[in-house]
């Protein structure tokens, strides 16, 4: 044993401030609706916020409509969206035509507003091949292996990189749950080793399904987890859209510039269930958990500014979400009115050179369905 | 025409792909300023510069992500897993993803990605480096599995696979590398990568084999040869899909089979030839249908592998069981 008390290494105190630059989430209006940002709020205009308020009463009601959907067992597999439309609509808004989006199963809501139909989102959820062909190329399927969305993405961020597209990058959603993932860390680091321009959100919702953010790991953020890597990173108040859209717009002008990838980690809440396939949330959380951020819905507070500034009415809401609730029945007569598929198609699509024996359960099969 | 060894046919092959197609890209863990741990793309860095040919950070899951990302982008990536034991790191990204992805859009989107594997025993390597995992991969639709027996071959097939649209995922034989030296012509050919290859004519029975069990069935012919057994021996270069017209037709002649792999016995590339070979020409066979493959334990360590790996020797010994039934 050494003598004297002189350590040469304090590890609880950089435990105790490893987390210190992020204690201070981004934020422009507060839980009751507050401006706490005038100068940031002043860069956008009146249409602008309506707008963010159109496209967050779109995903509500996009929400609502497709629980009904799923109660008369007309959708598959979908994940709940509610409480996530500020996180959401926010940062995709922040994206060009051209920017190629990796998408999470959550992320149905950014797929649509990027390019693709509503009626294509069903089909997805339904289980039908026309859900994956997107009148906007740039983007993939919802993906389902939580992580693998995040190493594809530094492939494209690379490849737009070794293309030279100057004004174009890759950007992709997990949740808290996804950055436990080892596929999370490569994907970021691959990113940056290459410094590659791709933006990668963390909706921080509380929950991979059951499991709390506070058992996935011990750091007191998930956006720091991105230092580690080389990367910058920030977290925002998820429930803010005006402070979303701000960070992700300051993302993507970063990676465009060159200068490599973002993490973003968006605090955010899922008020509903994992899926519409059989989770209770009310096995594994608390009323008493849940108020507070029901109380801090991102359609509340950034109604209370648009009201305060005479810009938006209830009357104006409702009308909307009826007109929203006729799109998405007659999306959903759309996606129903889809071609039956066959296997013999799916067949056809396992490669581009169907194998001999492929061939041969081609002929079998079309056999079958031309009966 | 010059003589090659089986590695160097391998280079030649991706340099003349990396020369022909602006879109390829190599990238791995080494591949670049190292040309490879066993220098496989040696001098291409080089010659192609570092935008084609590129060091990767040392994670296979994300390597495969870049494949996807880049074929997404419209690049024809070659990627390198190091060795074969590493790719379970990338399974998802193989098996999950790459194989799938074609499907999953309804053929409207290709991913021409060739991963480059080495594989195979008898070269002392430690854990994981020698394992034959073919068969892990043999059971995904939508991705190919071949590997090349000969530097011949090795050329040929390697320019097939990355002007494949298909993914692919190719093979090479760690002990052939630098035993195994042939003519290869130095101008541009290929090798299909759907079709077996009779590579001994015989008429009495046929061996099947891939990778370096054919030559130890060549070897086997030899020795059965002396006592006036005709062995054909078949080198089925594709392990998926199998090329069955050729070894039917082989069996139509001989009307005996063996079947060889250098893989554990169980759930292999041998039980599927079996399978396919007793569902269509039973009738044809006047023996049992006979396996050489290693036996059902872990892959061995290292110092033992050669009591474990079937060689020339147990291949003819099956072979005149099945020929004296």
């Amino acid at each position: 044993m050494a003598n004297g008390s002189k350590q040469i290494v304090d590890f609880a105190k950089i435990k105790a401030t490893m987390a210190d630059p992020y204690k201070h989430p981004v934020q422009v209006i507060d839980r009751e609706g507050t401006v706490v940002d005038p100068e940031i709020l002043a860069k956008y205009s009146d249409d602008q916020l309506v707008d963010f308020m159109k496209k967050m009463v779109w995903e509500r009601t996009l929400h609502e409509q497709t629980m009904n959907f799923s109660r008369q067992g007309r959708l598959g597999f979908y994940a709940p969206t509610a409480g996530e439309e500020a996180s959401e609509m926010g940062s995709v808004t922040a994206f060009k035509e051209q920017d190629f989006l990796l998408p999470a199963y959550r992320d149905l809501p950014q797929m649509i507003q990027h390019g693709t139909t509503v009626a294509k989102g069903f089909l997805w959820s339904k289980g039908h091949v026309e859900g994956s062909q997107h009148p906007n190329p740039n983007m993939i399927f919802p993906q389902i292996i939580i992580g693998a969305q995040y190493v594809e993405t530094a492939g494209v961020a690379l490849g737009i990189k070794k293309n030279k597209d100057e004004d174009r990058v890759a950007f992709a959603y997990t949740g808290d749950g996804g950055t436990s993932q080892g596929d999370w860390y490569e994907g970021v680091n691959f990113a940056s080793a290459f410094q590659a321009p791709a933006v990668f959100f963390v909706q921080n919702n509380g929950w991979a399904i059951s499991v709390p953010r506070y058992k996935q790991t011990a750091a007191e953020t998930l956006a720091q987890k991105a230092v580690a890597m080389g990367v910058p990173s920030v977290q925002v108040d998820g429930m803010d859209i005006v402070a979303v859209h701000e960070v992700a717009k300051a993302a993507r002008d970063f990676a465009v510039a060159g200068n490599g990838p973002v993490v973003i980690e968006t605090l955010t809440y899922r008020y509903g269930a994992h899926s519409s396939a059989g989770d209770d949330p009310s096995r594994y959380r608390t009323k008493e958990e849940e108020k507070p951020w029901f109380d801090a819905d991102p359609l509340i507070r950034l109604r209370k500014v648009l009201t305060d500034k005479g810009i938006w009415s209830q009357d104006q809401e409702d009308k909307l979400v009826a007109d929203y609730k006729d799109d998405f029945k007659q999306a959903m007569k759309e996606a129903e009115a889809a071609p039956a598929q066959k296997v013999s198609d799916f067949l056809k699509w396992t490669y581009n050179v169907p194998t001999p024996a492929v061939k041969k359960q081609i002929a079998e099969f079309e056999a079958k369905e031309s009966k | 025409m010059a003589k090659m060894t089986y590695i160097k046919a391998i280079t030649s092959g991706l340099d003349q792909v990396l020369n022909d197609d602006p879109k390829t890209l190599i990238f791995g863990e080494d591949v670049g300023k190292n040309g490879g741990v066993f220098r496989t793309t040696v001098g291409l860095q080089d010659k192609y510069g570092e935008d084609r040919v590129f060091d990767t950070p040392l994670a296979e899951s994300g390597i495969l992500g870049l494949a996807i990302g880049l074929s997404l982008t419209g690049w024809r990536p070659i990627p390198e897993i190091q060795f074969m034991g590493f790719t379970f790191e990338a399974m998802d990204g193989i098996v999950g993803q790459l194989a799938r992805d074609h499907y999953r859009f309804g053929g409207q989107k290709n991913f021409p990605v060739t991963v480059r594997t080495p594989f195979g025993g008898g070269t002392h390597t430690a854990e994981m480096h020698a394992d034959n995992l073919e068969n892990y991969f043999t059971s995904t639709p939508g991705l190919r599995v071949v590997t090349p027996a000969n530097p011949y071959d090795a050329k040929g097939m390697i320019i097939s696979a990355v002007e494949s649209d298909d993914p692919v995922l190719f093979m090479e034989n760690l002990k052939l590398y630098r035993s195994m030296k042939a003519e290869v012509p130095d101008e541009k050919y290929t090798v299909p990568l759907d079709s077996a290859k009779v590579v001994r004519e015989g008429t009495d029975i046929t061996i099947v084999a891939y990778s370096a069990e054919v030559n130890e069935s060549l070897k086997a012919a030899d020795a059965l040869a002396k006592d006036n057994i005709s062995a054909e021996v078949i080198d089925l270069r594709s392990l998926s899909p199998i090329d069955t017209d050729t070894i039917f037709a082989s069996i139509d002649k001989t009307h005996k089979v063996v079947i060889v792999q250098e893989a554990q016995r169980m759930a292999g590339v041998g039980a599927t030839v079996a399978a396919d070979i007793a569902e269509e020409k039973i009738m044809s066979l006047d023996a049992p249908i006979g396996r050489v493959a290693a036996p059902d334990s872990v892959y061995p360590f290292a110092q033992a592998e050669n009591d474990w790996i079937p060689n020339a020797d147990d291949v003819e010994a099956k072979a005149r069981e099945i020929f004296t039934y």
